[in-house]
């Protein structure tokens, strides 16, 4: 009943894995990721002061908004996916990618030029309107293309492997793959105006557009940062650990519940809105139960440090791990406790939502990111380690510090401007003017923009400690206390 | 464990795996997305919804591009605060026009669903260009590059042909007059009667103070001055609609 295509034999073999374009992945990653957080932390400021929109139509915040949401998601996080799933899915089934160098550059450069294809159309003011999936149809086709030959790349490499067995991670990386495929194209259907032109109208309009939109929208959340990330967690966690994945059956188990409850859960964003009551309250019910596979996935990835606990005080790189794991627990609570009717009712169209999505995409989808990356970089560039185990440690802490500034201000601005519209004075009447709200939330506008600086700052330090180790150099350190986690942390 | 020792065929197997993956994720969308084209109820009949005249249109296609709905929704739930703060609350066959929805999912600025005919044009021009200028505590972008675009749209009556394949009923004379509506609505002097006939409630009229010329800026202000204008609530019968 072990895991059978564990993660620790996979190493020993010598075929010749495409690895040069994972590299390049993780560079861009890095980059991106940089980028992303940078602009987002520009338009949290310019919330809280308005002139930092420069009166100029590129730089609004209606423009740089969807810039940084792509930036981090697509950009970010999209480039970490791929460039890892090549890696693992090489590695764990023992076989080189299928389509070989040429495949893995096509992936590469046609993936970036999907990411300056949207950001230059979000600059220039060209979007279809629908969040998360703002690229204009051209945009569309070209990524449609692109994922195409991801898939047959990631399929082609599973059905050479020299494996009996599909590693649990890979599961995960076929999942995100198809069903992103599968809601891209589903909410993508598009009619042009002309060929020459970038402008198209959706085939649906109102009540079914907006069911459509959100059956997307939260499975971008569901597939391409959870399931795709879940891989990663179950790929890089026992690597670094030096353990293996906590139990077998609970991994079968909630993936596919996980798979199965997430493309229900899109109504929540739509209650009390226009939309059926049943379909709100169906997405509802599924939005609650998905409590269970999310934290099933939680102690999964959190309980493979069982017997390795110690490596949380020596090992910084677990540190950003197993803190990814545990805010991934805490956004996957909130969220189906969000999707509770009643509760939407104050928090929908507010700040609280914004804190939501941050604390799973900071928390959990960056930090497990930037493990695998830390773990990635030595072992991409044959270096015995990284150049500062300190330097990770400082990125954490700065990074942490961010995060819990960000979703703590936006808690109080979000539950504050959700209690203001709704109160009402002695007299029967609204006690506030929607103006009152926006001065109210102004300081933890304020807070928020500093908490993303600190991520931001964290980031810089992460890219500086990436840029030595990738020359190669070492920095002279004290080692943490156990020798042993530093050994880990190397590899 | 019988059923755990059966996922071997799902681990050992790619096409298998797939085929489960697909057939599991396409359930939830089917039972919820198909049932809204099917079901007649999903959309109440309600007198008043017409399409977008073309200048309206236009504006719509401003409102999108600069990413209005980031910060704006235009979904008034039926909540006592929201109905007093916003007016009515809104209705699906409100939005069946609109390609894409725009109901948003966040309120950094207020509900725009009912905003129509809350202000006057002069108003959102000044607010627009400089919000600050009438809204101290506003934390809105200026748009003063709306009143420096004309309204780039020589190929407007491929638009409307283009939203009638998606299932907006313009007809061929809508169609043929879009240019001449266009221009109309936006206070060219040109008579309007055919116009008003064709999009009634459209707001005529120059909103720039260059009649001579069509700028974004009338184009957004005659879109987000019929906003939530088109069902008259006070002959409304919520009833009517009930199922």
């Amino acid at each position: 009943m072990n895991q059978p295509a564990t993660a620790r034999n996979a190493r020993a073999d010598t075929t010749p894995y495409v690895e040069d374009v994972v590299r390049k992945f993780a560079v861009a990653a890095l980059f991106w990721g940089v980028v992303g957080f940078i602009v987002g932390t520009y338009i949290a400021f310019q919330l809280a002061y308005p002139a930092l929109n420069l009166d100029l139509e590129w730089t609004t915040f209606g423009r740089l908004r969807p810039l940084h949401t792509s930036a981090v998601i697509f950009a970010f996080g999209g480039n970490v996916l791929l460039g890892t799933s090549i890696f693992v899915v090489q590695r764990t089934c023992r076989a080189r990618l299928f389509g070989g160098d040429a495949m893995g550059e096509f992936l590469f450069w046609g993936y970036q030029a999907f990411i300056v294809m949207a950001a230059l159309g979000y600059v220039l003011g060209v979007t279809q309107g629908h969040e998360y999936a703002e690229p204009e149809w051209y945009v569309d086709i070209w990524i449609t293309v692109v994922w195409v030959a991801y898939l047959a790349a990631f399929l082609g490499t599973l059905l050479k492997r020299q494996e009996e067995h599909i590693y649990v991670a890979n599961w995960f990386y076929l999942a995100f793959i198809v069903t992103i495929a599968m809601l891209h194209i589903g909410n993508n259907m598009a009619v042009p105006v002309s060929f020459l032109g970038v402008r198209s109208y959706g085939l649906f309009s109102g009540v079914q557009d907006a069911l459509t939109q959100w059956w997307y929208g939260h499975n971008a959340v569901g597939f391409f940062l959870t399931a795709g990330f879940l891989a990663i967690m179950y790929y890089f966690v026992p690597k670094q650990a030096g353990r293996p994945v906590y139990s077998y059956r609970l991994s079968i188990v909630h993936f596919w519940a996980l798979i199965f409850l997430y493309i229900w859960a899109g109504p929540h964003h739509l209650h009390y809105t226009a939309l059926p009551d049943w379909a709100q309250t169906l997405g509802m019910t599924f939005s609650i139960m998905l409590w269970m596979p999310s934290w099933g996935g939680m102690i999964n990835g959190i309980m493979t440090l069982s017997g390795a606990w110690d490596k949380l005080r020596t090992d910084p790189v677990i540190r950003f791990l197993v803190t990814s794991i545990a805010f991934y627990g805490m956004s996957t609570f909130e969220g189906p406790m969000m999707s509770i009717k009643s509760v939407n009712s104050l928090s929908h169209y507010t700040d609280w939502t914004i804190g939501h999505v941050h604390s799973g995409a900071l928390g959990w989808v960056a930090f497990v990111s930037f493990g695998a990356l830390y773990y990635l970089v030595p072992v991409l560039w044959k270096r015995q380690r990284l150049y500062s185990l300190r330097l990770v440690s400082y990125h954490f802490w700065t990074a942490t510090l961010g995060i819990v500034l960000y979703i703590t201000s936006m808690w109080i601005a979000g539950i504050m401007q959700g209690l203001m519209t709704r109160a009402y004075d002695a007299n029967g009447f609204l006690q506030y003017a929607f103006t009152e709200t926006v001065v109210a939330m102004h300081p933890y506008y304020v807070m928020r923009a500093f908490g993303g600086v600190l991520f931001v700052l964290g980031s810089l330090i992460m890219a500086y400690n990436i840029y030595r180790t990738i020359k190669g150099d070492l920095r002279e350190e004290e080692p943490y206390e156990s020798p042993d986690g530093l050994r880990a942390a190397a590899r | 464990m019988g059923i755990i020792n059966r996922h071997k065929i799902f681990e050992t197997n790619v096409l298998v795996l797939i085929l489960g993956i697909f057939v599991t994720v396409i359930v939830g969308g089917l039972v919820e997305i198909v049932p809204l084209f099917t079901i007649e109820s999903t959309i109440e009949n309600v007198k008043g919804v017409r399409p977008y005249s073309p200048l309206e249109q236009v504006g719509r296609n401003i409102y999108i591009r600069e990413g209005c709905y980031v910060c704006h929704s235009q979904m008034i739930r039926p909540f006592r605060d929201e109905v007093e703060r916003y007016g009515h609350y809104s209705l699906a066959a409100e939005s069946r026009y609109d390609h894409p929805f725009q109901w948003g999912s966040k309120r950094t600025g207020p509900d725009l669903a009912r905003v129509g005919g809350k202000y006057s044009n002069d108003w959102h021009v000044t607010h627009l260009v400089d919000p600050r200028s009438v809204v101290p505590e506003s934390i809105m972008p200026g748009y003063p590059h709306l009143m420096r675009h004309e309204v780039g749209y020589p190929d407007i009556a491929e638009h409307l042909k283009t939203l009638r394949i998606v299932g907006v009923p313009y007809t061929e004379d809508d169609i043929a007059s879009a240019m001449a509506d266009m221009k109309a609505q936006a206070g060219s002097g040109a008579d309007t009667a055919a116009l008003l006939q064709r999009y009634p409630k459209a707001r005529v009229g120059d909103v720039d103070g260059d009649p001579a010329r069509v700028t974004e800026m009338d184009a957004l202000v005659a879109y987000l001055q019929v906003l939530g204008t088109m069902v008259d609530f006070t002959s409304f019968d919520p009833k009517s609609i009930e199922r």
